[in-house]
């Protein structure tokens, strides 16, 4: 019962969100703020993130490529790797890790302290005043900050397979391979999974904020629980986009 | 009106003190920015349960226009939950509230209506400063749109409540007592037909109390405002009340003017009345 009275929740809150989405001009600032919050909190993080996690791609793939004289396709194989599936899910679980569980628990703070019902009283619409914003921040937040991953990946995956012994390619091979196998469609696949993240962790994360009822220890519960659903989700549903996109040709 | 007015003032003996602070209070912007036409409210047979937990059961009382109600009662006798319903956070298992003879329920209510509250836990927004708290209804609703005129009425709303050049403050950086009058100041600022204030002085130090009273005597002789103060603090309720209405278990035990109440033969009310130490 609670599973469909959540997704009821989720669905009926994502469906008022769009339709508050019309009001996104006139509310362009506090779309900014969040912009500049989501960006303030994630992009060093990410970049550290990303500079690693394509450092390991080519330290792990390397030496194995190697063995059978393919080391020029390490720039391929980690250009691929990050923009379609490493780089989406990094930037997602990163975005929903830091700016997800900040908004659950602002959120679920603001329920707990009646400051919702404050804004009712106002004939203020919470979704139009605390969601929408947080929405559209997010869904345009988290493809820019996969492209930002992915460059940042991808310079840490040249980085190593140029110092490291076992490989030792130039920067040359390494971007002329990732080229040749990364394409303008290949970054909109990986781009459409980010939007798709970020309406998940967004939606999630304010609903679970906005239904918070009790104290402290509720607030505290469902950031956990934001966070936790998010991630589920976010693997969950990387699965059947990556079907629909491959049914699409968009690969 | 003016009747109830002397009646109280001839019982408390506070009052007079009370009506030279208020004459030395300014806020003459907002004064005549509030076009405050008083209502009448009715609340006509509401119960509300939540589970076996009967809180409401079967509550009526009828509020004249830019009267004072106190709803007074011991802790969990649902006078919170009856606030919730009269400002519309809350629906009904039965009855109906009618403010100005039309449904608060009704789509077209809020277009014709606005119920302001005080909450008791204040709920200001702390990313907020005082100014843009108390601004913030005018700002999204787009009632002014010149920024001068939002600053002069926020300006002469904090003036009202003391709190004059506080507007750059954050909440975090003031106390518990301010915080309640920065959130009465943003219920002013709507232009409320009715004002509710929910245990106004829960919290607060002796001063801190008596300025919430003072304030509630304000609006109700400057403005002639439709109030109603849900407390548990007898003080308050006999100081600014034109009439109390003495809730328990879900259910109105009686209603008067403060003389009344006092005069009660009610057991339940003289029990929750009399001084508690003596």
């Amino acid at each position: 019962m609670a599973f469909f009275r959540t997704t009821g929740g989720l669905l009926g809150l994502f469906i008022e969100t769009l339709y508050w989405c019309k009001s996104a001009i006139s509310n362009s600032d506090k779309v900014f703020t969040q912009l500049y919050i989501i960006g303030n909190q994630t992009l060093p993080v990410g970049a550290l993130i990303a500079l690693f996690s394509g450092g390991v791609l080519a330290l792990q793939a390397g030496p194995t490529l190697a063995q059978f004289g393919l080391e020029e396709n390490v720039g391929g194989l980690v250009g691929l790797s990050l923009a379609k599936e490493i780089g989406p899910i990094m930037a997602s679980i990163l975005i929903a890790g830091r700016v997800g569980s900040a908004m659950a628990a602002e959120l679920a703070s603001m329920s707990v302290y009646e400051e919702i019902d404050a804004l009712k009283t106002m004939d203020i619409n919470p979704v139009r005043y605390l969601v929408m914003p947080r929405f559209i921040a997010m869904v345009l937040a988290l493809p820019v900050l996969v492209i930002y991953m992915d460059v940042i990946g991808w310079f840490g995956g040249a980085l190593v397979a140029l110092v490291n012994p076992e490989v030792h390619l130039s920067l040359d091979v390494y971007y002329r391979n990732l080229s040749e196998l990364v394409n303008f469609v290949t970054v909109v696949n990986g781009l459409i999974k980010a939007m798709f993240f970020g309406v998940i962790i967004s939606i999630v994360c304010c609903y679970v904020g906005l239904k918070t009822k009790g104290g402290p220890r509720e607030i505290g519960y469902s950031v956990t629980k934001a966070v936790v659903m998010s991630f589920v989700l976010v693997l969950v549903s990387d699965y059947y986009i990556t079907r629909i996109l491959l049914f699409l040709n968009i690969d | 009106m003016e009747r109830k007015i002397e009646e109280q003032e001839l019982n408390n003996p506070l009052i007079t003190t009370v009506t030279s602070e208020q004459n030395g209070r300014t806020g003459s912007v907002l004064l005549d920015y509030l076009k405050c036409a008083a209502v009448g409210l009715e609340i006509d047979n509401i119960s509300r349960s939540f589970g076996d937990n009967h809180v409401l059961r079967g509550v009526n009382l009828n509020i004249e226009p830019g009267e004072t109600v106190v709803i007074l009662g011991k802790s969990g006798s649902g006078k919170s939950v009856l606030m919730r319903h009269i400002i519309g956070l809350e629906c009904p298992d039965t009855g109906r509230i009618f403010v100005a003879g039309e449904d608060i329920n009704d789509p077209e209510f809020k277009r014709n209506h606005v119920l302001a509250m005080v909450f008791q836990s204040s709920a200001l927004f702390n990313s907020l400063t005082v100014c843009e708290n108390v601004a913030l209804y005018l700002r999204e609703h787009k009632i002014l749109t010149e920024e001068s005129r939002i600053k002069e009425i926020v300006s002469s709303a904090l003036e009202i409540v003391g709190l004059q050049g506080k507007e750059d403050e954050m909440p975090s950086e003031i106390s518990g007592g301010m915080k309640r009058r920065v959130a009465a100041a943003r219920a002013l600022v709507m232009n409320p037909d009715v004002i509710l204030f929910d245990e106004p002085t829960a919290g607060l130090d002796p001063m801190m109390t008596r300025t919430m009273g003072d304030l509630i005597c304000d609006l109700k002789h400057q403005v002639q405002i439709t109030q109603i103060v849900v407390t548990h603090d007898i003080d308050l309720a006999f100081y600014v009340a034109d009439r109390i209405a003495i809730l328990s278990e879900g259910r109105i035990l009686e209603v008067g003017t403060p003389l009344q109440i006092r005069g009660s033969t009610n057991s339940a009310v003289i029990d929750f009345i009399k001084p508690q130490f003596e």
